[in-house]
């Protein structure tokens, strides 16, 4: 499907899909099996500059946007949906700063994160707080021109690797929302500390670890935006990430579709090719039809988020919760089309299958996209708006 | 120090079919890349320019105008100067007038201090190219280069490969170096090297440019020329041994001796 991109964004997509064929899709079994993060992968797409593509001009970025972050997430999953986290959270970490950052603040990091000299990470569950984010304890007390953090995060990707942090925190837990604010804490601050490295089902390239606060003190120089925005710079940047999760999602859906074809092409059963049999056939017809509503979704809703629409919580809630459900689905076709060898570990697609599911959880589970959907359109719908 | 990088644009071979009417190349439908072993001579020319802190890598190739593909992939890859020898003069050149004519360039652009291509091209295979451009500016020339040391007070230290081992020299520079791929591991594209490369004017010379013998040139300047390309027949016959490896031997052995062939124990020392 032609989805129209300017000659730079297809020139992205090639170079990113250069560097899955030929540097991640050989090593991303060996990185799965030893949990071992991609050190080496951040420095190649740093110096192809692909950190750059969403990073303003101002900080050595290349200008573009949402998209350009998809395109290039959804060809690094086609490879490994592990190892394209390495990006995708850095991301993550890296649009609030872009998003709320004063000038000093964006001087300060974003050229070097635009580089690939360093990575970024993003800081908001924890233990009992999940899709209840309001729920968090991490607090920020102010004393003077400081201000002093305690309190553990928790499933932070690419905790331990990333250089700089996105934290929010309460600066007053009796105000609730109100009294929260975002922090940027560099690894090694003092009371900075990190705890376990998570074992996780899949993205197993990825480290996932708990942020450990213990009288961490931060100048009041290192808020991002203002003091009570907290969870506003916490939604705006999901709002801006969700399509990347999206492109995730397509990604690995679209990698696992590719096994699946070439595989049933080659499987002979009976005498022929198993993509000689209409049961298989329908199965891959609806896996390719599902991708291309999932792709076209995602970079739609990029698009719009690009384009500086205001209102683009609902369109990146729908991007993320169809491309994520659709790559669970897709990759357990896959797994189910390659049968016996589709199980086995030796094979790729029973890795795909394990990457897909955290899509439908991380960033915002399903189940709170689809509140969001549907308040959104519950609140269009008493303005007398149309979706 | 400066570097000059001769490239060869060829056909892709991982795409290449044979005609087999014709016994020739369809080249239709086939992409044109850099050839491979040149890739690693760029790749090395840039390394020894950002190793030395500085210089200039000015990458040179002889072909038609659309080479110029070629030599932006290079420019997107580090090279710093693209220049192309264009002319319909220097058309169905052999080994011996490609030489002479990138020489020639090589000459005009003045002052090279190095000059790196690959071993060979994987259209023509001949690996002549590198030694004939020496020849021609009468400069030495090293082949199989698998590891430069150092380059230091007018000297480049390095090593040759051979079929068992290497070889370590120690070279006057100038000099024309060809390449293995054993060299090093070349880098892809970034971004903005891409963008620079698209906008990288790519100087042509032809032959009015070139301070040169025009019957050394193309076809009229080529003494060999090809006559026919074609696929080696596939054997006929043959015998397979079936069984375990010694077994098999056994076997083997047992009919080339019933051929008349003899086996003989070497000798020690």
């Amino acid at each position: 499907m032609n989805y129209f991109l300017t000659e730079e964004q297809r020139e992205i997509q090639a170079l990113a899909a250069k560097i899955a064929d030929e540097k991640i899709r050989p090593i991303a079994h060996e990185y799965d099996e030893k949990e071992q993060f991609p050190s080496e992968i951040v420095k190649v797409l740093g110096d192809a500059d692909l950190y750059r593509v969403f990073i303003p001009e101002a900080y050595g970025g290349l200008g573009g946007g949402v998209l350009e972050m998809s395109l290039v997430v959804e060809q690094l999953s086609r490879a490994c949906g592990g190892i394209a986290l390495a990006y995708a959270a850095s991301g993550l970490g890296i649009i609030p700063i872009i998003l709320f950052g004063n000038e000093e603040q964006k001087q300060k990091y974003l050229p070097k994160l635009a580089a690939g000299e360093i990575i970024a990470a993003f800081a908001l569950t924890e233990p009992d707080a999940g899709s209840d984010a309001g729920a968090i304890k991490t607090t920020a007390i102010k004393n003077g021109d400081n201000y002093v953090l305690n309190g553990t995060k928790q499933w932070i990707s690419n905790g331990g690797d990333a250089a700089i942090y996105t934290v929010i925190t309460l600066t007053d837990p009796t105000r609730g929302a109100r009294g929260s604010a975002a922090f940027l804490v560099d690894k090694g601050h003092p009371g900075f500390e990190f705890g376990k490295k998570e074992e996780k089902m899949g993205i197993k390239a990825n480290s996932t670890r708990e942020l450990i606060f213990q009288d961490c003190k931060v100048p009041k120089e290192n808020m991002l935006g203002k003091d009570g925005m907290g969870f506003m710079v916490a939604m705006k940047t999901f709002d801006q990430s969700r399509p990347g999760v999206a492109a995730q999602a397509v990604g690995i859906a679209q990698g696992a579709f590719e096994v699946a074809l070439q595989y049933s092409q080659e499987r002979k059963q009976f005498g022929k090719p198993i993509s000689a049999f209409q049961g298989v056939q329908f199965m891959l017809a609806d896996m390719a039809t599902q991708i291309e509503a999932a792709r076209a979704l995602t970079y739609q809703s990029a698009r719009t988020i690009d384009a500086g629409e205001k209102n683009v919580a609902k369109d990146a809630s729908m991007a993320k919760v169809f491309a994520s459900d659709t790559a669970m689905r897709v990759t357990t076709d896959a797994v189910q089309i390659l049968g016996g060898y589709g199980y086995m570990r030796e094979y790729p697609v029973e890795k795909m299958m394990r990457d897909a599911k955290i899509t439908q959880i991380y960033e915002g589970t399903n189940q709170i996209q689809r509140e969001v959907i549907a308040m959104n359109l519950i609140k269009e719908s008493v303005r007398g708006k149309k979706g | 120090m400066n570097i000059v990088v001769c490239i060869k644009q060829v056909p892709d071979t991982t795409d290449v079919k044979i005609n087999p009417e014709t016994n020739t190349l369809i080249r239709e439908g086939v992409a044109s890349i850099i050839n491979p072993f040149d890739v690693y001579a760029l790749e090395e020319g840039v390394r020894i320019k950002e190793r030395q802190g500085g210089g200039t890598v000015t990458v040179m190739s002889m072909g038609p105008p659309q080479a110029d593909v070629s030599l932006r992939e290079a420019i997107s890859v580090g090279a710093d100067e693209a220049i192309l020898l264009s002319d319909r003069a220097f058309a169905g050149a052999d080994t011996l007038a490609t030489a002479y004519t990138l020489a020639a360039g090589i000459k005009k652009l003045g002052d090279a201090d190095i000059i790196l291509m690959g071993r060979q091209a994987i259209d023509g295979d001949t690996g002549q190219v590198g030694p004939e451009v020496a020849e021609n500016m009468g400069i030495p020339h090293i082949t199989d280069v698998r590891k430069i040391e150092e380059i230091k007070d007018g000297y480049i230290t390095l090593e040759r490969m051979l079929e068992e081992g290497y070889v370590r020299l120690k070279v006057k520079l100038p000099i024309v170096m060809t390449v293995v791929k054993e060299i090093n591991e070349p880098r892809l594209p970034s971004l903005r090297g891409k963008m620079n490369a698209k906008k990288k004017e790519i100087t042509v010379w032809g032959a009015p440019d070139l301070d040169i013998n025009t019957q050394r040139l193309g076809l009229t300047g080529s003494p060999t020329q090809v006559v026919k390309i074609f696929t080696p027949p596939k054997p006929e016959g043959g015998k397979i041994f079936e069984g375990g490896a010694s077994e098999a031997v056994n076997e083997l052995i047992k009919e080339l001796q019933g051929a008349g062939i003899r086996f003989g124990r070497k000798k020690e020392g």
